[in-house]
């Protein structure tokens, strides 16, 4: 990654360009011509540094509801009961965290009538402990851009 | 579903929640999937971003490839419920906090803020919890780590 990668993607980040020619927009910023910069983010997204080009949604403003769960479950049977946790699409992300509650996984789904019903079929299908439904009283922030400063100074805003 | 939303918006709106498409006029691409122009595309994706259901357009990064390699769960006990809110906006100000939020709490759960941190190593996260712990003034706090991952994904409201 090379200074013109760490411009492109600190464009990109908070605000790919929607209009007509967007590699474009953002070459023109950058400096570089639209098939360069098209090239390098092709590039980029082929090498993973880009895990996706997309929107992301306020769950809250489609009326949708979510949520973050915790779990105490025997250390044998982790990859079983992680495995059904995931199968379900509403499971957004799921970790094994270094505690006694060691399965931490967040819900997204339209109702907290259909979450209480998903918590409700894991543990009568693994027979784990009730699950903790932990959704947030209040939102103070929610962030995923990271700058990317030169490499003479890497700390970051 | 938000009533507002119409099966055209929908329609748009599915085409953005995994990849665009990976060409040079995207928004062209979409417009003869879904049959609209596009110039309607980018108006309504203009629109959506103004309506907020749209919070953020743009590029996630694997962030271990690009450096940032370690992510705590930093839980906070606050026991005054008066105090919470004014802690949480302190700490949700740090920028290697992510996400912020408060959360009830349970007898063996005594925790009420959550943030997750991010830094270069563990030790940066520890580093910055330190920090966060002296400016707020919270002492009783604990850092959890992803040990394992079993999923990551975006999620699919659309279909």
């Amino acid at each position: 990654m090379d200074q013109h990668d760490r411009d492109i993607l600190n464009i990109i980040q908070t605000g790919f360009p929607v209009e007509a020619s967007p590699y474009a927009a953002i070459g023109e910023k950058v400096g570089i011509s639209e098939q360069e910069t098209y090239d390098r983010v092709m590039k980029m997204k082929e090498n993973n540094v880009i895990r996706r080009i997309g929107a992301t949604f306020d769950s809250r403003k489609l009326h949708f509801t979510s949520t973050l769960c915790s779990a105490k479950v025997p250390a044998e049977r982790l990859e079983e009961v992680a495995a059904l946790v995931s199968e379900y699409p509403e499971v957004t992300h799921n970790y094994e965290r270094n505690h006694k509650y060691n399965l931490w996984f967040t819900l997204i789904a339209e109702s907290e009538e259909r979450i209480r019903q998903i918590l409700g079929e894991i543990e009568g299908k693994t027979g784990i402990p009730p699950i903790r439904n932990m959704p947030a009283k209040i939102m103070f922030k929610i962030k995923v851009d990271f700058k990317f400063k030169d490499k003479k100074n890497e700390s970051r805003n | 579903m938000n009533p507002e939303i119409k099966e055209i918006d929908k329609a748009i709106m599915g085409c953005l929640q995994d990849n665009i498409p990976l060409s040079m006029r995207p928004f062209r691409d979409i417009a003869e999937k879904v049959g609209l122009t596009e110039e309607e595309v980018i108006a309504n994706i203009k629109r959506y971003r103004e309506k907020g259901w749209i919070r953020r357009f743009g590029v996630t990064l694997r962030h271990q490839k690009a450096g940032f390699t370690a992510n705590g769960m930093g839980v906070w006990r606050v026991p005054e419920p008066e105090d919470r809110e004014r802690l949480g906006y302190e700490m949700a100000a740090f920028n290697e906090v992510s996400h912020c939020y408060e959360r009830p709490s349970f007898d063996d759960w005594p925790y009420h803020l959550f943030t997750m941190i991010h830094g270069e190593s563990q030790e940066e996260v520890e580093d910055i919890a330190r920090r966060i712990s002296e400016k707020t003034g919270v002492k009783d706090y604990h850092l959890l780590y992803s040990t394992r991952e079993f999923k990551k994904s975006s999620m699919r409201y659309f279909g």
